[in-house]
């Protein structure tokens, strides 16, 4: 790793400043930034550790909407009574995110802002039409994730907390690569009332909605409407894991299994 | 860089660079050389200690980060329990729950964590926990074997 200071502020105002010459990065579990360090990936001139910054942490139900902050660990979000009362499948989601001591220090902040292809709750924030907000705006997810590792972040935006609203089913299901655990393939579908939203991610560069998918769904929400139509693997990903028509083939049994989830079937380990 | 914390019970002090990880930190300048490094992408999980109790990855905290934190190494843990051996190491010696031993210690500091948030656990939950905890030679039969039998020992009864 190159050397780089190390700035500890107290509070988000104090953060976005020391953020100012857009060559610093933000820090939060580090879980991502500092293996990508280790790997000479990156190497920011210094890093704004947000782990201690007040008010950025937990979950806060409000009606119908949950608000998670974003320094939450997975750990926190997977065994939040609220969330796995109001949205089991983001619960499920976050306790299937690489392993233990990963979830003890991953945050859902982090996770998002680094809009890995292969990372589980991008999958999450777009299905669940959930509302990025930061120190200075909000961002539907509709709007936010742009391609690979790229958000409609700022250099020195920060991310403080995710709004999701509560749906009335969802599921996720997740075909992890055995080496790296993140997501071969994974599928949020999401029903409110009439309308279905439907997110992959793993599949592509990027998270995306899948819209046949979610009009099937939204005549018929059951997996057996889904045995009817199949993805295109032209865009989607191949490399030495999974080539484009394994992954075409994955999307649609992901997206089964995530309805069967939403429908009542337990989550599968 | 100024940091100030606590490892298996003593109180530390250090001047330390920001590149500095805790698992380099403990091994090098606190030689406390238990805690293994078998990897350099965080997956193998031969470095994790409890910070706060917690089990994380040493190789993937920077050490200033933990000012202020209580980190407990494989060194220290006997001394939690003021006995020679952890029941849980003591349960990876009677179930040979090892062969080179090195990825032991992040095995243990693991599965103490995991003792703690499940009393009584499945075979299938202790499999699942171990995902982060890569062992070469062991084929993981006898590391479970342990486990169960460590983490029933951690919550018998005090006293005959
Ligand atoms: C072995 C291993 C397995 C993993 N498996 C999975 C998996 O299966 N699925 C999965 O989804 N992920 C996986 N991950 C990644 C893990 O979930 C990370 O915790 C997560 O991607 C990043 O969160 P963090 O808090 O650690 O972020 P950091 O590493 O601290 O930061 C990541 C990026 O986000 C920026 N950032 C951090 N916080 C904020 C904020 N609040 N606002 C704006 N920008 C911010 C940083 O500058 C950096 O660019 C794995 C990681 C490891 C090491």
């Amino acid at each position: 790793m190159r050397e780089f200071a190390y700035h500890r502020p107290g509070d988000l105002q104090a953060a976005v400043a020391l953020l100012a010459d857009g060559e610093s990065r933000p820090v939060s579990g580090g879980m991502t930034l500092l293996p990508t360090m280790k790997q000479r990936l990156a190497a920011p001139p210094a890093l704004v550790d947000l782990s201690t910054i007040p008010g950025m942490a937990g979950v806060t139900v409000e009606g119908r909407t949950v608000t998670v902050g974003a320094l939450s660990t997975h750990e926190s979000v997977a065994s939040s009574p609220e969330i796995v009362a109001c949205i089991p499948a983001l619960a499920s989601l976050a306790g299937v995110i690489g392993d233990p001591a990963v979830r003890h220090r991953g945050t859902i902040g982090g996770s998002v802002a680094n809009a890995d292809p292969g990372a589980d709750y991008p999958a999450a924030v777009l299905g669940l039409d959930a509302t990025v907000v930061t120190d200075r705006r909000e961002i539907g997810a509709d709007d936010f994730f742009i391609g690979l590792f790229t958000t409609a972040l700022a250099p020195d935006e920060i991310i403080t907390a995710i709004r999701f609203p509560v749906p009335d089913a969802a599921g996720y299901a997740k075909f992890r690569s055995q080496a790296s655990r993140f997501a071969l393939v994974g599928v949020f579908v999401a029903r409110f009332g009439p309308f279905v939203r439907v997110a992959v991610t793993g599949a592509a560069p990027c998270v995306f909605r899948q819209k046949d998918i979610e009009e099937v769904l939204a005549r018929d929400f059951t997996p057996s409407a889904l045995t009817r139509i199949s993805i295109a693997p032209s865009g989607l990903n191949s490399d030495i894991h999974a080539d484009s028509e394994y992954r075409a083939h994955l999307v649609m049994v992901m997206a089964r299994r995530a309805v069967e989830q939403a429908l009542g079937a337990p989550a599968r380990p | 860089m100024k940091v100030e914390l606590s490892i298996n019970g003593r109180a530390v002090s250090a001047d330390i660079p920001p590149s500095l990880l805790l698992s380099d930190f403990l091994r090098e300048n606190c030689e406390l050389t238990g805690t293994h490094v078998g990897c350099d992408t965080s997956q193998c999980g031969a470095c994790v200690v409890h910070v706060d109790g917690v089990s994380m990855k040493s190789c993937t905290l920077l050490a200033v980060a933990m000012d202020g934190r209580s980190v407990t190494t494989i060194e220290g843990l006997a001394g939690t329990v003021g006995a020679e051996l952890h029941p849980m190491q003591e349960a990876f010696h009677v179930n040979h729950g090892l062969q080179c031993g090195f990825c032991t210690p992040g095995m243990i500091m693991s599965a103490v964590d995991f003792a703690k948030r499940h009393p009584s656990p499945t075979e299938g939950e202790v499999r699942r926990w171990l995902e982060g905890n890569i062992c070469r030679c062991t084929g993981y039969q006898n590391i479970v074997a342990a486990i169960l039998a460590g983490t029933k020992a951690m919550h018998a009864p005090q006293g005959d």
